[in-house]
């Protein structure tokens, strides 16, 4: 997780992606996504992307959450490698 | 705390007020209705803008529960207004709200997320109860939720429910009345985040635990209970020499709190496979969210609501309005005439009839977003059309009070209801009203039909049916442009997020769509319903009181058969009341507006017609038809006619030109010529300050708009 050449953040993920939470870049907007569960070292996956390109929907601590591209952006992820 | 005050005990009350809180799609407001039923009232949390419902329920023979439901939250940090309410109402021991018990709903299938509310609740050392709620879903799934060891985890009772089969609805209300153990253990050590601001704060605030103390050095701009300045300053004091970063223990504390959870929902859960199988929620997601079918689907559902409150509606508003005036007639019939029966029928009757008419509408309206909000689809609208309606200020869901105001603004901007963010909400009350309603549709169709020339041989194209289209097109862009420049002006009470859930898919249950209904038509009845039957008095003394004895000379000069001519008994009734409306308040306000509407082409009759117009715009038409003595109202080619033959005074040309009649167009387009909806815009903010602001907003558009139009094309 310590490797910061293999973060993307939440918005660069693919469908049906899964990735694992690393840090926030924006202090404010990290404690409403901490109090909706996306915990550093949870599990998220991208579920969908809104017709127009934004906003997103992810799978996270059991349900389904959805927030905009700019949101999404400042949540750091290490992509979980397909199997 | 020693042990003997670790229980709470009802038995020698006979009311027990229950909080009920919980987050979001928990099912709360379920779990409530289950509770109290038709049993409840909505009023006010003091000092906010925030409904309470209230509501109360037998939990045996001699002791009753009133029930609070708080508003939903994630948490308990005071950001929005509904989180303050719901952290003042149980922080504060001295609120008048704050709960003997409180009740916290959770979503079983949904755990994990739940229990961070839970956990905060539980921190806060007061009594309290989880209602687990939706365990038929946790079943379903073939999960199962060990409760008991739930139950000894957080140190709090637990009992299972289902609150849409009201399944464990009687298990709890019996809970209640047990005694109540306060929390045993902190469920978090936050005194490990923060030991130096909770001891200082601990030292001049009697506080029930810990975590009340961290709440109120982290939030203590946010809290209002403290706001005895006295407080406030100790508070401050003993800070003083702290530097507090809020945002690094918060984050301490949620990362703390997830860690806990995690732990505990590990520990009380089996699943039977390790993939959660949302597959219902995911199929009908990719349809509803889907680049075509989606905004297909969005556009069939707006257009059976349009339907069914622009023609469905239709039928009983009639019948409403033919029952009122069997009820004015037989008034009118069984009082002696004079004052009072004209108060009683033109003014009383006339006002509630135009407040109980609205009443299929917003049945109607609130029916189907009852269902859109039950079954989850409301918050794939705000999914699928966020990111075209974000450019202009609005929400996803303000296209729904939008459309809806194209029928009628009133119950559309109760509508606005479900958009949670408070600028976004006020917004869209705010651009409504610019819809063109179908109260103007009268006004534009008499209007039309007096300048525009009806095109014999048109073909395709029609112009009278043109000129209608531009005008409830230039009410849209007047809407989305105005909501564009507000985003701009208006400051932001709250940091706006997009961040939602979007829950999963449920049947609507028809309950809650009768009970919102119901909710709905009593607030309107009630809160609005009185400011318009207000006004409504107030328009109908305007217009049938003159100053002296003004209206029996006219009377008078009648009986005299010189004057009287060859017209007959009704053309004779017809001359009177015009020429009473003439010198009536009405009349004289009308005339005394005249060199203020002169420049946009209007005379002291179209003066008389704004100012009654002004209880609905229709009833510009049935002015006009008075002031013309056109008779029946109900004839419009009558009134047209007298119109057409009026002549302006000065250049002995038709007064109704074609740059009058666009002019007067345009005014009706724009301004707030509408008494319920400004009622229904106070009663959803709860102050008169946009209702105000509102109406001068519009009435300023309307006039440099009429002003631009009259000047170009005289």
């Amino acid at each position: 997780m310590s490797n910061t050449k293999a973060l993307k953040n939440l918005a660069q993920l693919k469908i049906g992606q899964s990735a694992i939470i690393d840090s926030f870049t924006d202090k404010q907007m990290a404690l409403k996504l901490l109090e909706m569960g996306c915990t550093p070292g949870e599990i998220v996956k991208l579920d969908r992307i809104a017709p127009l390109g934004d906003p997103i929907a992810i799978s996270v601590a059991g349900y389904l959450l959805s927030l905009r591209i700019a949101e999404a952006s400042t949540v750091l992820v290490s992509p979980i490698p397909a199997v | 705390m020693d042990s003997n005050a670790s229980f709470v005990h009802f038995s020698d009350k006979t009311t027990v007020k229950v909080a009920l809180v919980g987050n979001p799609n928990s099912g709360k407001s379920t779990l409530f209705n289950a509770l109290t039923g038709l049993n409840q009232k909505t009023g006010n949390f003091p000092g906010v803008t925030v409904d309470k419902k209230s509501g109360f329920a037998k939990l045996n023979s001699t002791i009753t529960a009133e029930f609070i439901d708080l508003p939903g939250t994630y948490s308990l940090y005071p950001k929005s207004l509904d989180e303050r309410v719901a952290f003042e109402v149980l922080c504060n021991s001295e609120n008048a709200h704050h709960p003997d018990v409180t009740v916290i709903v959770a979503d079983a299938s949904n755990l994990k997320r739940n229990l961070f509310l839970v956990s905060q609740i539980i921190d806060l050392k007061i009594p309290v109860i989880l209602a687990l709620n939706m365990m038929d879903m946790v079943e379903k799934e073939g999960d199962a939720i060990d409760v008991i060891r739930l139950s000894e985890k957080l140190g709090v009772k637990v009992v299972g429910i289902s609150a849409r089969n009201k399944e464990g609805v009687e298990e709890l209300k019996q809970a209640l009345l047990q005694p109540l153990p306060v929390p045993q253990y902190d469920f978090i050590d936050i005194h490990k985040i923060a030991p130096e601001a909770i001891d200082k704060i601990k030292s001049v605030l009697k506080v029930k635990s810990d975590f009340s103390a961290f709440q109120i050095a982290n939030n203590l701009s946010d809290i209002n209970y403290l706001h005895n300045k006295e407080m406030q300053i100790k508070i401050t004091d003993a800070l003083n020499t702290l530097i507090i970063d809020k945002n690094k223990l918060q984050s301490l504390e949620s990362v703390e709190r997830y860690k806990t959870i995690n732990r505990i929902v590990e520990e009380c859960i089996t699943r039977k496979s390790a993939i959660k199988t949302q597959s219902f929620t995911q199929k009908l997601d990719s349809v509803l969210t889907h680049r075509i079918w989606g905004y297909a689907i969005f556009l069939v559902v707006l257009f059976l609501i349009f339907q069914a409150i622009f023609f469905l509606a239709a039928f009983p508003m009639e019948w409403i309005e033919s029952l009122f005036i069997s009820i004015s007639e037989i008034t009118a019939n069984v009082l002696p005439q004079g004052e009072l029966s004209n108060l009683l029928v033109n003014g009383i009757i006339a006002g509630l009839s135009g407040v109980v008419v609205f009443v299929p509408q917003i049945a109607l309206l609130f029916a189907f977003i009852a269902i859109l909000e039950d079954t989850g689809y409301m918050a794939r609208v705000s999914f699928i059309m966020d990111k075209l309606m974000r450019r202009f200020g609005l929400n996803g869901r303000s296209v729904i009070p939008l459309i809806s105001g194209v029928a009628c603004a009133v119950p559309a901007i109760m509508s606005a209801r479900t958009i949670s963010s408070w600028k976004e909400r006020i917004i869209t009350i705010f651009v409504t009203p610019l819809m063109s309603c179908s109260a103007r549709l009268p006004v534009y169709t008499l209007l039309i039909s007096l300048v525009v020339p009806q095109d014999k041989n048109s073909g395709f194209f029609n112009y009278q049916g043109l000129i209608l289209m531009a005008l409830y097109l230039i009410g849209f862009i007047a809407a989305i442009g105005s909501a564009w420049v507000m985003k701009w002006i208006l400051k932001a009470k709250e940091k706006s997020y997009f961040i939602m859930e979007l829950p999963v898919y449920r049947t609507p249950q028809w309950r809650t769509v009768g009970l919102t209904i119901y909710d709905k038509v009593k607030l309107f009845l009630f809160d609005a319903g009185k400011i318009i039957v207000a006004i409504s008095i107030i328009l109908w003394f305007l217009s049938s009181h003159a100053p002296g004895n003004k209206f029996d000379e006219i009377e008078k000069k009648y009986q005299d058969y010189s004057f009287r001519g060859d017209l007959n008994q009704d053309e004779i009734a017809a001359k009177i009341s015009s020429e009473k409306l003439e010198v009536s308040y009405a009349g004289m306000l009308g005339k005394s507006i005249e060199p203020a509407i002169k420049p946009l082409g209007f005379d002291w009759k179209i003066g008389i017609s704004l100012v009654t117009s002004f209880a609905a715009r229709e009833v510009f038409v049935g002015t006009m038809a008075t002031i013309y003595s056109a008779g029946n109202t109900d004839n419009t080619q009558s009134i047209r006619e007298k119109m057409q033959a009026e002549k302006d005074p000065e250049t002995g040309k038709p007064k109704y030109s074609i740059a009058v009649g666009f002019s007067l167009m345009i005014f009706y387009a724009f301004a707030m010529q509408c008494m319920s909806t400004l009622a229904v815009v106070y009663r959803e903010t709860k102050s008169w300050k946009w209702p105000t602001v509102q109406f001068f907003f519009m009435g300023a558009l309307a006039y440099v708009s009429s002003f631009i139009v009259y000047q170009l094309l005289k």
